[in-house]
Parts: C-alpha cells; sequence; structure tokens
C-alpha cells in the first residue's frame, strides 16, 4: 500500500549522522556503476516502441514479479511503513496482509486475462476500450500528474535522508539521484527500470535483514520487544484487531469495519489493480500465464517484508518511548536510520545505505517509467502527433523521460521550500486510484455500464473523495480521530459516490455495443485470452490459480499469532 | 492509426499494432542474462563484507550486540550471489524469438 503523507515530517536531525568510512562508500559507488552498467548494457534491446515502453512484453515471471513488488518498496514505503509501526504498533500489518494480498490476488486471476490479453499497454489504454475517449484522457492527464509529482516526493524524500545520514548538501542528492535515474531509463527504457528493481529488491533485503535481527537481540527477542512495549504502549499496540471494536478508541482512529472496507477492499484495490506503475510490470510479462503470475509472486516477499519493516519499528519504539515528540529529537521516520546508526558496523552500513538509496531510485524510476509510457501512448500518440513511423515514438518517449525527470526535479526543490504544500498534494493524489478502481470494477463485470459512465464515475468518485477529505474532514464537520483513519472514510466515500454516478449515467445512456466488448468484460473472451500454455508453464507450482489462493491462505494464517 | 478525430479505438486495432510490433521487439533476443549482473554483484559484496567482518575490530562486534554481522551478511550475500550463478550455469535461457 501506497503511504502517502510522510514526506514533510523527515527530520534532518544532525544526530542521526552515519560513522560511514571508505568502505561503505567503496560499496555504494559500486552499485552505481553496475546501475549505469545495467541502462548501457539494456540500450541494444531497444528497437520498437514496445521494446522502450514495455520490454516487448518479453520478460520472465520472476523478473516482473519481483519488480512488482519491488516498484512498491520505495524507500518511502519503507521508512513509512516503521514510521507507522512506531506510531500505531502492530496494525501495520493490516497494510499487508489485508490491504495487499487479496488485491494482488485478484489482478493476478482474475484482471490480469483481461488486461494482458486485449493487448493494452497501459491502464488507460483499457478505459479507451471499454469506455470512451472523455475517460482515457482524464484518466491519462491524471495519472502523468500523480507519476512526476511521487517521482519529486521520492527525490525530495531522498534529499533530507541523505542530508541527515551522511550530510551531503540536499541540492546534491537531488541532482546526482535525478541524473542516475534519468541516465539509465533514457538508455534502457522499462527493461533497464524493472532489472534495476529486481538487483534492488535483494539489495534492500540484505539492508533490511540484519537490522531486524540485531534490533530484536538489542531488545531481548520478540518476547522482550513484546513484553517492554505492553508496559509502554499498552498491550493493543502489538495486536492487529486490538482496540478496533466500532466505537472503541485507538491511535490509528480507524475500526475493523474502515480498516477491512477502506484499506482492505477501496484503498487496496485502487492501488494494486489500477496504479499503472504497478501493473505495467505485469504487462511487460512475457505471456498471459507470467502475467498472472507476476503480482502472485510478488504477493509472497510482501506478506513477509512487514517483519522487516514492522520490527525495527516497534525496536525503536521500545527504546526510544517518547518517540515522536520533541523530547527525544527523533522522528517516528527516524526508526530505521536510528537503528543503522546504533547496530550496524561499517561494511553492512555500506550495504544499508545502499539499499537505501536503491529503494528511493527505484521509487523514482518506477513513476518516470510508467509517466513516459502513459504520456506518450496515451496522451501524445493519440491526441496530438498521430499515426507516425515507430521510430519516432521511442525518440518522443527518450525526450518525454528527460523532461520527466527534469520536471520531478523542479518538485523537489520545490518540496523543499514548501514542505506543506507537498504533503497536500499527496494527499490529493492518494484519492486518484479509488475512482479508477470503481470504474474498472463495474466496467469489467456489468456488461451493461455505459459508453459515457467511465468518465462521469471518474470524475465524481475523485471529486467526492476529495470534499470528503479536505472539506468535511479537515475542516471539522465530521470528526474522524487521525488523518489515517480520514484516508480510509474518504476512499469508502469516493468508491460509492463513483458507483452511484456510474449507474445513474448507465440508465440514462447508450451501451456499448456487445461486439466491442470481447475480452473487456467479464464472460467474455478475446483471441488474447486463450493461448496455449508455453512449455513447463503446465507445472503445479506455476499454476496461478494454487499462487494466488496459496498466498490468501498464508496471509490469513498470519494473522492469527496477532489476534489474540 | 486514423486521421479522423471522431474514430473510436478499437480492440482489434490496438491488439493488431502490438502484435506487429512483438513480431519487431527485439527484447527477448537482445537482452541480457540478469541473473549474471546479481550473481556477480552479490559475489563482489559478499566477499567484500565477508573480509570486513574477518577483520572486524571488537568494537565493531560490540556494537552489533556482539554478533559479526559482517560475517553473516557477507556470508549470506556470497551464497545469493552463488546460487544466481549456479541457477544460470544450469539453465540457460535458451532464445524466445528469432530477431
Amino acid at each position: 500500500m501506497q503511504t502517502p503523507t510522510y514526506a514533510h515530517t523527515y527530520l534532518a536531525a544532525a544526530g542521526l549522522r552515519l560513522p560511514t568510512n571508505w568502505l561503505d562508500y567503496t560499496i555504494l559507488a559500486i552499485y552505481f556503476v553496475v546501475v549505469l552498467g545495467i541502462g548501457f548494457a539494456a540500450r541494444r534491446s531497444v528497437k520498437t516502441s514496445l521494446d522502450f515502453f514495455l520490454s516487448g512484453r518479453s520478460l520472465p515471471a520472476w523478473i516482473t514479479g519481483l519488480a512488482f513488488i519491488s516498484a512498491n518498496l520505495a524507500a518511502t514505503e519503507i521508512l513509512g511503513m516503521a514510521a507507522n509501526s512506531a506510531q500505531y504498533g502492530a496494525y501495520t500489518v493490516h497494510w499487508y496482509w489485508i490491504g495487499a494480498i487479496p488485491a494482488m490476488v485478484f489482478l493476478g486471476l482474475v484482471m490480469m486475462p483481461f488486461y494482458y490479453g486485449s493487448k493494452v499497454r497501459s491502464v488507460p489504454e483499457f478505459l479507451l476500450l471499454r469506455f470512451d475517449k472523455a475517460a482515457h484522457l482524464l484518466s491519462s492527464i491524471l495519472f502523468a500528474f500523480a507519476a512526476i509529482l511521487i517521482a519529486g516526493v521520492n527525490l525530495y524524500a531522498l534529499a533530507i535522508v541523505v542530508e541527515a545520514l551522511l550530510g551531503w548538501p540536499q541540492w546534491v542528492a537531488i541532482v546526482v539521484a535525478g541524473a542516475f535515474v534519468l541516465a539509465y531509463i533514457t538508455l534502457g527504457g522499462l527493461s533497464s527500470a524493472i532489472y534495476n528493481e529486481v538487483l534492488q529488491f535483494f539489495v534492500i533485503l540484505a539492508a533490511l535483514i540484519p537490522i531486524t535481527i540485531l534490533g530484536l537481540r538489542k531488545v531481548g527477542g520478540w518476547g522482550g520487544l513484546t513484553h517492554k512495549l505492553a508496559e509502554t504502549h499498552g498491550h493493543n499496540f502489538t495486536t492487529a484487531w486490538g482496540g478496533t471494536g466500532i466505537g472503541s478508541t485507538n491511535p490509528l482512529g480507524a475500526n475493523w469495519l474502515t480498516i477491512v472496507l477502506g484499506l482492505g477492499f477501496v484503498l487496496s484495490f485502487g492501488y494494486w489493480t489500477t496504479n499503472f506503475a504497478e501493473v505495467q510490470r505485469a504487462l511487460s510479462a512475457k505471456n498471459l500465464s507470467a502475467g498472472q503470475r507476476t503480482p502472485l509472486i510478488a504477493a509472497y516477499p510482501k506478506i513477509f517484508i512487514v517483519f522487516l519493516v514492522m520490527i525495527p519499528g516497534l525496536v525503536a519504539a521500545a527504546l526510544v518511548p517518547n518517540i515522536g515528540t520533541s523530547a527525544s529529537g527523533l522522528q517516528y521516520n527516524d526508526a530505521i536510520p536510528y537503528l543503522m546508526q546504533e547496530l550496524l558496523p561499517n561494511g553492512v552500513l555500506g550495504i544499508a545505505v545502499t539499499g537505501l538509496l536503491a529503494a528511493f531510485m527505484a521509487g523514482m524510476a518506477a513513476n518516470v517509467s510508467s509517466f513516459n509510457t502513459v504520456f506518450t501512448t496515451d496522451i501524445w500518440a493519440k491526441y496530438v502527433v498521430r499515426g507516425r513511423e515507430d521510430a519516432y515514438y521511442v525518440r518522443f518517449g527518450r525526450w518525454i523521460t528527460v523532461i520527466g525527470v527534469c520536471a520531478s526535479v523542479g518538485t523537489a526543490f520545490l518540496a523543499s521550500s514548501f514542505s506543506n504544500i507537498m504533503s497536500y498534494l499527496q494527499t490529493l493524489f492518494s484519492f486518484f486510484n479509488v475512482p479508477m478502481f470503481v470504474v474498472f470494477i463495474i466496467g469489467m463485470f456489468w456488461k451493461r455500464a455505459s459508453v459515457k459512465s467511465g468518465f462521469w464515475g471518474l470524475l465524481a468518485g475523485t471529486v467526492t473523495a476529495m470534499v470528503n477529505y479536505f472539506v468535511l474532514y479537515k475542516r471539522g464537520i465530521i470528526s474522524i480521530p487521525s488523518d489515517q483513519g480520514a484516508n480510509f472514510v474518504s476512499a469508502i466515500a469516493g468508491f460509492l459516490a463513483g458507483a452511484v454516478v456510474m449507474v445513474l449515467v448507465t440508465l440514462f445512456t447508450e451501451p456499448k455495443p456487445a461486439r466491442e466488448l470481447q475480452g473487456l468484460v467479464y464472460g467474455t473472451r478475446s483471441p488474447g485470452m486463450s493461448e496455449p500454455p508455453a512449455p513447463g508453464d503446465d507445472a503445479w507450482y506455476r499454476k496461478p490459480a494454487l499462487l494466488g489462493w496459496g498466498a490468501v491462505v498464508l496471509a490469513a494464517l498470519c494473522y492469527i499469532p496477532f489476534s489474540f | 492509426m486514423s486521421e479522423n478525430s471522431e474514430h473510436h479505438y478499437t480492440e482489434g486495432e490496438i491488439a493488431r499494432e502490438v502484435t506487429e510490433l512483438e513480431t519487431k521487439s527485439a527484447t527477448a533476443s537482445r537482452i541480457f542474462d540478469l541473473r549474471r549482473i546479481i550473481g556477480g554483484l552479490f559475489v563482489v559484496y559478499g566477499v567484500i563484507v565477508t573480509i570486513t567482518g574477518i577483520t572486524d575490530s571488537q568494537s565493531a562486534i560490540d556494537k552489533a550486540q556482539g554478533v559479526n554481522i559482517n560475517l553473516w551478511t557477507g556470508v549470506g550475500m556470497l551464497a545469493l550471489g552463488v546460487f544466481f550463478l549456479v541457477w544460470l550455469k544450469l539453465r540457460p535461457v535458451a532464445p524466445q524469438r528469432e530477431d
């Protein structure tokens, strides 16, 4: 799940400066060389626009699956979820087990045949086929803006963390990271972004596992940790559902119903199934089976990664009971950097710094590589300059990457002077996926949903979620105890409004002719959905249904120890 | 693509365009094998961090709660790197599509 509103709370605490030495910098330098090397080596594989924007739809499932999880595992997510744990405790597991796994499995089992089988190159392009140009253009433009904004926020967050940990001036970090991302995406396109994401996945694991193990050791293991937190924060702090009954109060400001519906259904399905920065990874897989397995393969690491971000957050809360207040001088976001400083000797410290920087760059790159695709294939090639030869769109894609990176560098500099505007904008765009999801789900499952209902549903859902959050909640007209809780409620409101408007518009406007809906609506098929399985894909461990239900069962089992 | 601004895109049209691009695509035939890069990087990192662990001072070990974390992490990264190189050796990828 995306963590929207953290960037502005990073504190450039000089007290967090890490004792890095030449060894740590050598490890970091090797990584930067490899990142660039991947860009140069991937360059020769780019021949058509399909290669540049979608890796020629030819990557194996393990690569697209790990890239899928990595695109989500940006540093803002890692630091943000550790912060979430230090602040709210074990409630963080909801963002993973109910707030990710069901949606990822739904994407793999139910939605991928439509996405992949219809051969669309982007999420907005699917809306173009199912609805009309208005829905298509609105979703393309909103997505392009959001992607640049999030890329800029990643850069800004990176600059603040790097300044605090390594002492580099903010502008140096912004320009260096921006330049590396620019170089490797312009050269190798999506292949180079995806390859770097897979590499980042392993480096970030190598960084988080030592922090988690040493952190647990410092507080006397899991038993010592829960014992200590129960004393200082109460018993509910280390449970998933404690205090979430309707009417009871908890620090999250949400009850089980808003957690299940708001986070688990609306926000999560919106993010995982319609955010093109994620879906793009699955669309680049080499066949339908690999496309379906992409989010399913990603689901397994997702189930367990929560421990690597939650435990450091809980350990920080146990070691610094007043974390998040001015008395400690530490923000919630400082949980992982604090443990790096306290526990890691040079060497592993270099790996951890590399992992963190890699995660920031991957978070930015995922957004840049999805932005250039939507801008080129959905906006430019369909509405501005149409019908040119393919090489023109590859050239244009490279130029728009340059422009996109420059725009996000600009956004990052803007953010460094107006940080509260940034958090406002981030929240604004966090609601954008919700109406996308309602339009998708109704469009995919209800044949009658009319051509025009897509645009109006999208617009109504977006406006309602924003009005609920920025007017009703922020002005205090309705009372919700926390921003996170308000997020969940706004998402539900946006979903319902989008659904109602779609139904109303459908009743008064023309349906789409049945022959134009083949392969786009549940119960219909397209030629792309009936390809014969590739050799080896009939092995039991490659069956999407087994992988998907296995992940759901595993996530449900994980809840058991946290439910009492 | 059509010259007509009122044109409605249909599934068949986009599918045809993408299918045509797929036949010209060069990624499958020309992209290098990522396992070599992951394997290489993790072997290099593994060796560096393992050597650091072997030569670590007592103060580095004390900082890490009495664990020689460099040694353990180094060995783990080395093992992962070797795994990828062995996998590459045992199951090289056959070219999927011709150039």
